[in-house]
């Protein structure tokens, strides 16, 4: 056998036991062609539950109008909108695992990234109806989109950075279903051509578009794959950017600061993380595809964590350093007396945000800690609720006392249907998750195979003895060139 | 609709394949396709396959979207309906930024998505044929079309020779996703023979 490829014995295997494609094949449809288990009923139809009470909390919102919810004379932006921002933010480590690690050619990716563009999807999703729903009057949510209209050809206004925002979001939900999908084509072809079942080879048969894995196909599929990766490169870091913008472009204290674009960029990134690491430490567990997501994926994702843990840590201090050193006294009330302060009414949140999100991340300086499962998914829970609460310390600690202090007498809290509309997200997420694990195959099957004989662990076994031998040796041995 | 015969070789191990494909190429048969369940660099390049302009094709949708998002907004806050937004200028460019980059990368993605559909024919309910539903699986598949001149046995020995484990002859009737590459019995020039019978 000739080898085509060959990595460095340093770097640890990304495919686990012995495997050739026709086993890669078999244990990634194994889950989507079994009966599903009792387990996934039992999470699919709490996620359905969850589902219908955030359908009903919406509906009580359309019925009686905002003002279901707390939000209140200062503090206008409350629940929705923190939410809004988590949400968004959890879907950027999808495409940063499936195009900027592309581009830089991380194998790792393979093993992740198709789960990982999942989430992102749905986040997306999630994201979304919180503007739409906090817009009241949602049936004339259109009003935001250009269109030649009867009011005068009244144009929205290009330069709100909420206008910014509709455009940002519907091109990177429209962007990643686009990555999303074109990737899962070969992969849908391979699920229809082992259908045995009428109903399942009409389905993916439809789904697979008539893919056929042709060489010119493939090599246009490789195009495709490259170039949108390189634009949803970008384009994530300019979706987190013009979420920021949101805040930074208002001169409101604590908001209007020139961090923001790179501060929230790469808490997205670090929250997004987290969330891939709930999902996956789970989801390989049940769909028992702990040879494909290894230890290394989740160690190597746990260092992204302490990464872009560290750096929102240092994006929250340098906020308080300049907040003290612009010598504003609004923006240093707003850091010192309503965020610092523990005694202050929202005191309590800045902590919950510090410690979540800038301390307890470090333990993953630890290599014990990052390739231990228990403790990687208790994090990952952590730094989701210290991301929550960042953005809520963001919006919410910077509106309660204004500059007029006659309206700082309410204490903004949630009522049941603020909460039962994250809560319904929560079921939307999860519901697509469950029916995406089913229907699909979470992991990328064609991409699996292309880096098998690289990095999987019975073809590193073989390659230990290249790893000895001289150059002149190899070359003669396993060479042969690819010209026509 | 002609049927065509075509020799369908099956190869377990892309290693061998290269060498294969070489030299099938240099034995002068004319290989109709290769079905591979992932893409393998370098195959293309051995079949003789032209690079795809796909990405040219990318670029001139994203031009196509700055131009929109730009020309658009300007005409909009400019002409159609100044609006006097706290005495700034009517054309500000740097605020447009945002939307023009997002719809250049909107009208380059779909633009591109869809270029990549129509130019391998495929859409949702499009069936085709590729020979062995392995190849979607674990097999690379060669697919050598006989001509006139081709001898069957010969190509069939040949292949085996050449390290395929599973070689048959296979009839196929020549609809139009068949010789997608191939000049004469192209989508368009299907039609028109189809025409003349």
């Amino acid at each position: 056998m000739s080898l085509l490829r060959y990595e460095s014995q340093v770097r640890p295997p990304l495919v686990d036991g012995i495997k050739d494609y026709h086993a890669v094949t078999e244990d990634i449809c194994r889950p989507v062609e079994a009966r599903p288990s009792r387990l996934w009923w039992v999470g699919f139809i709490i996620a359905v539950l969850f589902l219908c009470f955030g359908i009903v909390a919406v509906t009580m919102e359309v019925i009686y109008g905002v003002g279901q919810w707390n939000l209140n004379k200062t503090v206008g932006w409350g629940w929705d909108i923190t939410n809004f921002v988590w949400w968004i933010g959890i879907g950027h480590a999808g495409t940063l695992i499936s195009a900027i690690l592309l581009l830089f050619r991380q194998g790792w990716r393979t093993g992740v990234n198709r789960a990982a563009e999942a989430m992102t999807i749905f986040a997306v999703i999630c994201a979304g109806q919180f503007p739409i729903w906090h817009m009241g009057r949602v049936w004339m949510a259109f009003f935001v989109l250009p269109y030649p209209n009867t009011r005068g050809a009244l144009w929205p206004n290009f330069n709100s950075p909420l206008l910014w925002d509709v455009f940002a979001i519907s091109t990177y939900f429209t962007v990643s279903l686009l990555f999303w999908y074109s990737g899962l084509i070969p992969d849908l072809a391979t699920l229809r051509d082992r259908a045995k079942l009428k109903w399942r080879k009409l389905f993916y048969g439809v789904a697979s578009f008539g893919w056929t894995g042709s060489t010119k196909h493939w090599q246009r599929f490789e195009t495709l794959a490259l170039v949108l990766a390189g634009l949803s490169t970008p384009l994530v870091l300019s979706v987190h950017t013009i979420v920021s913008f949101d805040f930074a472009t208002s001169v409101v204290p604590g908001w209007h600061t020139t961090i923001f674009p790179p501060y929230f960029v790469a808490g997205a990134i670090f929250s997004g993380f987290a969330m891939v690491q709930t999902l996956l430490v789970v989801t390989r567990k049940v769909l028992r595809l702990e040879d494909y997501i290894t230890i290394e994926h989740v160690e190597v994702m746990n260092k992204i964590i302490v990464l872009t843990g560290s750096i929102v840590g240092i994006a929250y201090l340098t906020e308080l350093f300049i907040a003290w050193y612009s010598a504003n006294p609004y923006e240093n009330f707003a850091f010192m007396k309503n965020r610092v302060d523990l005694s202050s009414p929202y005191g309590w949140s800045y902590y919950i945000m510090m410690g979540c999100n800038v301390l307890s991340p470090q333990i993953f300086w630890i290599r014990k800690m990052r390739r231990n499962l228990m403790v990687t998914f208790f994090m990952s829970i952590l730094v989701n609720i210290g991301m929550w609460f960042e953005r809520f310390v963001i919006i919410v600690t910077s509106v309660y006392r204004d500059h007029l202090p006659s309206s700082w007498s309410t204490y903004y809290r949630p009522t049941i249907w603020e909460v039962g509309f994250y809560m319904g997200t929560f079921g939307l997420f999860f519901t697509c998750y469950f029916l995406f694990i089913k229907f699909f195959p979470v992991i990328a099957v064609a991409e699996i195979k292309h880096i098998l004989k690289r990095s999987g662990e019975n073809y590193k076994e073989k390659m230990d003895e290249v790893e000895h031998e001289e150059m002149s040796e190899f070359v003669e041995k396993h060479g042969h060139d690819h010209g026509a | 609709m002609a049927i065509k015969k075509f020799v369908v070789g099956c190869f377990d191990d892309e290693g061998v394949l290269f060498p294969a494909v070489k030299k099938v190429r240099r034995a002068g048969y004319k290989i109709h396709d290769v079905f591979t369940p992932f893409p393998i660099h370098g195959l293309d390049k051995a079949l003789g396959l032209k690079d795809t302009s796909l990405d040219t094709a990318g670029f001139i949708y994203g031009i196509t979207g700055t131009a929109t998002a730009l020309g658009f907004i300007s005409w909009v806050f400019t002409s159609d309906w100044p609006l006097n937004i706290g005495g700034k200028p009517h054309f500000s460019l740097p605020a447009w930024i945002p939307i023009t980059f997002e719809l250049t990368v909107l009208f380059a993605s779909v633009g591109m998505f869809l270029t990549f559909c129509y130019l391998c024919q495929v859409a949702p309910f499009v069936k085709k044929d590729h020979f062995n539903l392995r190849s979607t699986d674990d097999l690379f598949v060669m697919v050598i079309e006989c001509t006139d001149k081709t001898n069957e046995g010969e190509a069939v020995a040949f292949l085996q020779s050449l390290g395929a484990k599973d070689v048959k002859v296979d009839r196929k009737e020549t609809r139009w996703w068949l010789g997608r590459y191939d000049k004469e019995t192209n989508m368009f020039g299907m039609k028109k023979t189809e025409a003349a019978v």
